[in-house]
């Protein structure tokens, strides 16, 4: 059987050190993703967690070839992406989107909701008449919980939680299988925020959605993952099924992250 | 008296287009010296608002009412709300210090960390002799467990890694000797790992120096760590406080139980959101700021601002299901 999604030996090198004003030849090679293999099935959320600078997000937008790798394979359902030619690949991309960590900045302030929603539609699917593609936002915006009088006004009108809900629509209204998801959470009150976790959740089972969630935060991932992998200094500490990650981690690096986390009392009155 | 610091119905008002707000409404606070309370809020709460006020570094044109006591040298008290230019430069780094979210943001980045403390050091101690503030500085940096000290004084602020600037911060807002410490999320912008060793640090430090703590932060997780007692903030008023244990284990208002519950864990399953948004300033409900949200809501709550009601010992919240 074919696997929907799978990572094999995919590596990024950068230079260290460089930039405009580094002397010439300055700064040694080094793997921001080193040697990543990962199967991820169908319908399935798959998290990757690590700190500030492990390469989740290069890896992510690998998947996506938003960063081209220097090695490795990127199978989407048999298909090798990195061998696709551009324009194969925008046929493919439709079927794959990102949705990110900033809600106000991941909107172009200048375009009207509506616009921004249906902009998908008008790349790849040239033949709907404008009012079509309105129509389809209108109605997606509405599953995910805005008005449709949000058609015709502007991002800076919208909260945070709101703009999160902006993004969503606009990934979702080419129905992609794949959704990658960086930190969606993460600049979002702690209230808001649940809410979007709990939307995701709704719009996968709905929407059939396959995630890539990555998270530094480990308490956000396990209200959502079926499978956790742990990623330290460009490779995978380890990975599997998100309970077993989250209650008999292996790795010593995933049992100092668990550690870690803050908690808070509880009692069970609530 | 015994309070380091003595707040009451402080207010805070500030010109927008649409009229005044008060980002800051009727908060009533105490610190004990050598205390910590955790301050906790959403974005608009009015908590950074609050710290603002306390630091005398409110945006022009800010209107203040109420009072802010804080306990001075030589028993004398002196209110915050009040003071000249002149009279802040005496508090401000002397007897409260600030560390902010971004440390990257407020230090210099073209001065040496060393220098940097020195500064700090010499504006409150300005005759201090050249050989005493070097070890000044190094023992500032000992203080807040930098290592290598030496090393890390003759440093940039880019050189350091997330959690060595912040202990460099710490170190700079600690070298004044102050009594009490304002630190707004302090660790939002840190990795789980780096966040545990600075909240062990400031919770030592707090120990040992008898110094007053308001840790400010988003992070129920977070306060549970390092708060003895804690204030929830919500549209501008606080809402509930009371000592740590019993704020976390048996929250009294809504909103708290809303927020505890909305707070993800290790835990799976467990989640719950709170409904709608924090309301805006400028459309303040007439009565409890968060009845619109809030599940338990009756006629009553719309009619006026709840007073604050006990529950317990110390502890106590503005709902009217009390």
């Amino acid at each position: 059987m074919i696997p929907f999604l799978e990572v094999r030996n995919l590596r990024k090198y950068y230079q260290k050190g460089g930039g405009i004003l580094a002397p010439a030849g300055k700064g040694e090679r080094f793997a921001a993703v080193d040697d990543v293999s990962f199967f991820v099935a169908q319908g399935e959320t798959f998290a990757i967690v690590g700190e500030s600078g492990c390469g989740k997000t290069t890896l992510a937008r690998m998947l996506l070839r938003l960063i081209e790798p220097d090695e490795g394979h990127v199978f989407f359902e048999g298909t090798d992406l990195l061998t696709l030619s551009p324009k194969k690949m925008r046929e493919y991309r439709r079927q794959m989107q990102m949705i990110f960590q900033d809600p106000f900045a991941s909107l172009n302030p200048r375009m009207k909701v509506g616009e921004i929603v249906a902009e998908p539609l008008a790349i790849h699917e040239p033949k709907l008449q404008r009012s079509e593609r309105l129509a389809k936002a209108g109605k997606i915006l509405e599953r995910v919980g805005l008005d449709k009088d949000a058609l015709a006004r502007y991002p800076h009108e919208f909260s945070g939680g709101q703009r999160q809900r902006i993004g969503l629509a606009r990934a979702l209204i080419l129905r992609p299988k794949l959704v990658v998801a960086d930190e969606p959470v993460s600049a979002l009150d702690v209230s808001v925020g649940a809410q979007v976790l709990l939307l995701l959740r709704e719009l996968q089972a709905e929407f059939g959605l396959t995630y890539i969630f990555i998270s530094h935060s480990l308490p956000v991932v396990a209200q959502l993952a079926t499978h956790i992998a742990v990623m330290r200094a460009g490779q995978l500490v380890e990975f599997g099924p998100a309970d077993l990650i989250l209650t008999e981690p292996t790795a010593d690096y995933t049992m100092e992250l668990l550690a870690a986390v803050p908690q808070v009392p509880r009692d069970p009155v609530l | 008296m015994g309070e380091l610091l003595n707040i009451h119905s402080l207010t805070v008002e500030l010109p927008t287009a649409a009229g005044w707000v008060r980002p800051v409404n009727e908060v009533s606070l105490r610190i004990a010296p050598g205390e910590a309370l955790g301050l906790v809020g959403e974005s608009g709460s009015g908590k950074t608002m609050l710290s603002l006020a306390l630091m005398g570094l409110l945006p022009p044109g800010a209107r203040v009412t109420g009072e802010a006591f804080l306990a001075s040298d030589q028993g004398q008290q002196k209110d915050l709300t009040n003071l000249s230019e002149q009279e802040w430069r005496d508090v401000r780094g002397r007897e409260i210090a600030m560390i902010f979210q971004e440390p990257m943001t407020s230090l210099n980045p073209v001065l040496r960390i060393g220098t940097q403390i020195e500064e700090a050091i010499w504006a409150h101690e300005p005759g201090l002799a050249r050989h005493l503030v070097d070890r000044r500085v190094i023992a500032a940096l000992e203080h807040a467990a930098v290592p290598e000290p030496e090393l890390r004084a003759h440093q940039f602020p880019h050189q350091l890694s997330g959690g060595l600037r912040q202990r460099a911060m710490i170190a700079m807002a600690l070298a004044a000797r102050p009594k009490l410490l304002i630190a707004d999320e302090p660790t939002t912008a840190l990795d789980v790992t780096v966040q545990k060793q600075i909240l062990e640090l400031l919770d030592r430090l707090r120990r040992d120096m008898e110094l007053g703590l308001l840790f400010i932060t988003h992070d129920l997780g977070v306060v549970a760590k390092v708060a003895e007692r804690i204030a929830v903030m919500y549209a501008g008023r606080i809402v509930e406080q009371g000592p740590a244990a019993d704020v976390l284990r048996q929250p009294l208002h809504p909103y708290t139980q809303g927020l505890l519950a909305a707070s993800p864990t290790l835990e799976r399953g467990k989640l719950r959101p709170i409904p709608g948004a924090v309301p805006q300033l400028t459309q303040l409900p007439p009565g409890c700021a968060f009845a619109p949200r809030c599940q338990y809501r009756r006629g009553e709550c719309e009619r006026g601002v709840p007073e604050f009601r006990p529950a317990q010992s110390g502890h106590s919240a503005r709902c009217v299901l009390l």
